[in-house]
């Protein structure tokens, strides 16, 4: 016998996958470290496109209903799931909140992981996409501290460059070492509190959603 | 701490294949952990105890076969070892590459009694 020890969360990720594809949903995977951004990242990418894209939002923390209670205030369609002592999202339990979401065909789903650069990277969820997000406020080295996440990811947001006037922060010193660990990553530099560079981020969604069809 | 779903995931196999085999207990599991795996040996040891604890790996010996993390660059074909995910390639520099192995993360055998 030979087996792979995450068999079990591959085959549900598979399943996910299919049933996304099915319902042309495009699914993301929003991981970072604590505090990088992640949830206010999401509040203004729905709050500046929920009236032309459908979205559905997934929330992962070990802990509370904060999260889901900052999305379900934009009158979003949220699902929380609380992981208790566990660092990551797995599989079956988005594939529990998906049945719940009842989500509509040719829709955005967006899935916030526990806020952790380590664990999550090893757990496939069913994503179509792997987005990091890291703020101007952690150190440019983390490419290369935390490399199996950025090895994972497709997509790398760097969040509060509006703070960058303040920090001692060299931006292409982080993309070189994200660069190193992964050449193919596709690189936003935004500020989810003034809006400044969203539109790529933005027009980059809508354009994976058409490609979806 | 991922290394305890890992230990749980491993233990879940342990017990199917047990119970496949119609066998009460286990005891020797092999397993192949790759240095690209994301898994902490150390880590993986501290959790373990508790994992088997009341389970068919109880009492098991775990053996851990380490591989080493290689890939083939793309850019000029040399293979090389690597110890990380940003290590470029030795002879061009190249960061492109095909990991080859180093990834693995597999219960490779079980004896079971």
């Amino acid at each position: 016998m030979e087996q792979d020890v995450l068999q079990h969360n591959q085959v549900m990720a598979a399943r996910n996958r299919g049933y996304f594809e099915a319902l042309n949903i495009f699914a993301l995977n929003l991981v970072s470290s604590p505090g990088s951004g992640k949830t206010a990242l999401l509040e203004r990418t729905l709050a500046d496109l929920k009236e032309t894209l459908n979205f559905y939002v997934i929330e992962g923390d070990q802990q509370t209903v904060n999260d889901a209670n900052r999305i379900a205030a934009l009158d979003v369609p949220v699902m929380q799931i609380n992981t208790g002592k566990g660092c990551h999202l797995e599989s079956d339990m988005v594939f529990e909140a998906v049945k719940k979401l009842g989500m509509k065909p040719d829709s955005i789903l967006m899935i916030e992981n526990v806020g952790n650069l380590v664990c999550p990277s090893m757990f496939d969820l069913g994503e179509q996409k792997r987005v990091v997000i890291i703020s101007t406020t952690e150190g440019e080295d983390k490419p290369i501290k935390y490399p199996d996440m950025f090895h994972t990811s497709d997509v790398c947001i760097i969040n509060k460059i509006d703070l960058m006037p303040y920090l001692n922060f060299d931006l292409q010193r982080l993309k070189d070492y994200a660069l190193q660990v992964n050449p193919h990553l596709q690189f936003f530099e935004v500020s989810a509190t003034t809006g400044e560079g969203m539109e790529p981020w933005y027009a980059w969604l809508r354009k994976q959603l058409e490609k979806n069809q | 701490m991922h290394e305890l779903s890992i230990a749980m995931g491993i233990v879940k196999i342990a017990e199917e294949e047990a119970r496949k085999a119609g066998a009460s207990t286990v005891e020797v599991i092999e397993l192949e952990i790759g240095t690209l795996a994301g898994i902490e040996l150390e880590s993986l040891e501290f959790v373990w105890p508790v994992a088997v604890r009341e389970t068919v790996l109880e009492k098991a010996e775990k053996r851990v076969q380490v591989i080493q993390g290689r890939a083939r660059c793309m850019d000029c074909d040399t293979e090389y070892e690597m110890e990380h995910f940003y290590d470029p390639c030795p002879h061009c520099s190249s960061n492109l590459k095909a990991i080859l192995q180093g990834k693995e993360l597999r219960v490779r055998a079980l004896e079971v009694v």
